[in-house]
């Protein structure tokens, strides 16, 4: 069974290479440096918060867009060309046939997120190495020692990790969820609409269950089943925005990081769970 | 189409399961600081509906980003007023970023008043330096908000110091803001000498002063600095310290 789950995920990681989606890391490389070189302009501290604002945010973009865009088009298009057809009709559930596309494309993000971290980090590091190169240039002693640290502060910290991990596992939930959506939509289009909508109602999530979870008594009939829909069928995937606080400098305790961690591989099992509830008795 | 529906009600279900588990940890990640932005109508009005929903979707952070450039923009073009509102919102996107608190107040206590000061348009010297002293207190605002933003990091505290110091000559709020900044176990060594020197100059203060700056010249050599042995040479004589008790000045740094 692994065997053949293996076997569908290496192809579909390699059909999505051959799709050209590495050159997603060019434009993130392109995005990186420019920003860099922009940034020269800008005070030390600014430098740093801008590289790490604008690379972690093109990172959370990239691998968002990546996921769900070619999740939604892996049924669509082993329909068109028929091989969903030749791959059912041997002893290969369908379950087996999801799972492999789904570990294929988590893959995908997981090689996406590691090179465009490796380019992130690359570019920070030149720029501390010019920065530190002007402060050993124009300070001494006391000074220069405290401006060495305060570049070192402003440039690379632990809390980056789980920042960069918490993006990588928000978009293997994007994919599962996409999967789901994918399993009962009839074109690629529907599914890419639908889960932007969820996308961004997922993102109003927690606002909806602390609305619901209030006990307004001026709340009109119709919105408390309202907002208990939302928080009952969506993700809160502002959970997930964990990058943003981490630019900013903010530590995420390991308690916080495990919990959020552990939160999106459930999302991704159960979204897989019910994208095969539903898609073994599909009609094809 | 019954198992559809059928997996929306486990989906459901599942739903409310999560629930306080979900519960739980957005009440974890607020206590630890975290997602504190209040992404409110207000800021919906600042940033336009794009950058809302920009804002909504996670990207806070290139959205600030994108919104210090064009405030890089306008001090280049001398937009005060457009700068301030720009940094109001990059600090409200990204309330835990120093960065931005601290540049922000560097731009208007620093900056903008300067050129209030040198305003040619405006005539009156009188209101050249009460608009000057508008840009301190905005610089000031800002320093005091990322410091409720930000309570456990020295930086903003030395940051008030400075600005205290330097621009409002409100020595005995500086020695305070230093005071508090050198409570902090990464702060530099250098910060605890500015206390005790903006406390010798805060009048009721220069005992304790005295004893902060003596303190410091006994616990390591690094200290022995010339301004803190002038200071601390001017203290002995001002509050009538024994001869016994004064510092030996030859083992000062040039």
């Amino acid at each position: 069974m692994f065997t053949r789950i293996a076997t569908i995920a290496r192809n579909t990681f390699t059909e999505l290479v051959r799709q050209k989606v590495f050159y997603i890391i060019l434009i993130f490389a392109l995005v990186a440096i420019g920003s860099s070189a922009f940034m020269a302009e800008l005070r030390v501290e600014a430098q740093f918060q801008m590289i790490k604002d604008v690379c972690l945010g093109a990172m959370a973009i990239f691998t968002s867009l990546l996921a769900i865009l070619a999740t939604a088009n892996f049924l669509p298009k082993d329909s068109e060309d028929r091989t969903i057809y030749t791959l059912l009709a041997k002893p290969v559930p369908r379950f087996a046939y999801l799972a492999g596309k789904l570990a294929g494309i988590i893959i995908l993000l997981f090689l996406f997120v590691l090179i465009m971290s490796g380019v992130f980090c690359v570019v920070l590091w030149l720029r501390e190495q010019t920065a530190l190169a002007e402060a050993r240039s124009t300070a001494s002693g006391e000074d220069l020692a405290f401006a060495v640290k305060s570049i070192k502060d402003a440039t690379f910290n632990a809390n980056l990790v789980p920042g960069i991990l918490i993006i990588f596992v928000k978009s293997a939930l994007l994919a599962s969820m996409t999967l789901f959506i994918s399993t009962f939509a009839t074109s690629t289009l529907f599914t890419v609409m639908i889960s932007a909508a969820v996308y961004f109602i997922g993102n109003l999530q927690a606002t909806a269950r602390e609305y619901w979870l209030q006990d307004k008594v001026n709340m009109q009939l119709w919105t408390r089943p309202l907002t208990g829909l939302i928080a009952l069928l969506f993700p809160d995937l502002q959970a997930f925005n964990l990058a943003d606080d981490v630019i900013a400098g903010a530590a995420i305790p390991t308690a916080i990081f495990l919990k959020t961690f552990f939160l999106g591989w459930v999302y991704v099992a159960v979204y897989f769970v019910l994208a095969s509830f539903v898609f073994s008795n599909r009609e094809l | 189409m019954k198992r559809r529906v059928l997996a929306i009600l486990l989906l459901a279900l599942f739903g409310a399961v999560k629930m306080p588990f979900e519960n739980a940890l957005d009440a974890a990640q607020r206590q630890a600081k975290l997602r504190q932005t209040a992404l409110d109508l207000n800021l919906r009005e600042r940033v336009g509906q794009m950058g809302f929903i920009a804002a909504l979707s996670g990207f806070r952070s290139p959205l600030a980003a994108y919104l210090w450039i064009e405030a890089h923009n306008a001090w280049e073009r001398t937009e005060w007023g457009r700068m301030a509102g720009l940094f109001d919102t990059v600090t409200t996107l990204q309330p835990r970023s120093l960065t931005y608190w601290d540049m922000a107040a560097w731009h208007m206590a620093w900056n903008a008043s300067k050129a209030a000061l040198d305003d040619p348009k405006q005539p009156s010297e009188a209101l050249r330096i009460r608009n000057q002293r508008q840009f301190f207190k905005i610089g000031r605002d800002y320093l005091e908000r990322g410091i409720q933003n930000n309570p456990d990091s020295y930086v903003l505290y030395a940051a008030l110091g400075n600005l205290l110091q330097q621009k409002m000559e409100d020595h005995c709020g500086a020695a305070e803001a230093y005071l508090k900044a050198s409570e902090f176990p990464d702060a530099p060594l250098y910060i605890s000498r500015l206390a005790g020197y903006e406390m010798a100059k805060c009048p009721g203060r220069e005992r304790e002063a005295y004893q902060l700056l003596k303190r410091l010249y006994d616990e390591s050599p690094e200290h022995h600095k010339p301004t803190l042995i002038s200071t601390l040479k001017e203290l002995e004589k001002k509050l009538d310290v024994p001869p016994a008790e004064r510092i030996d000045s030859s083992s000062s740094q040039s």
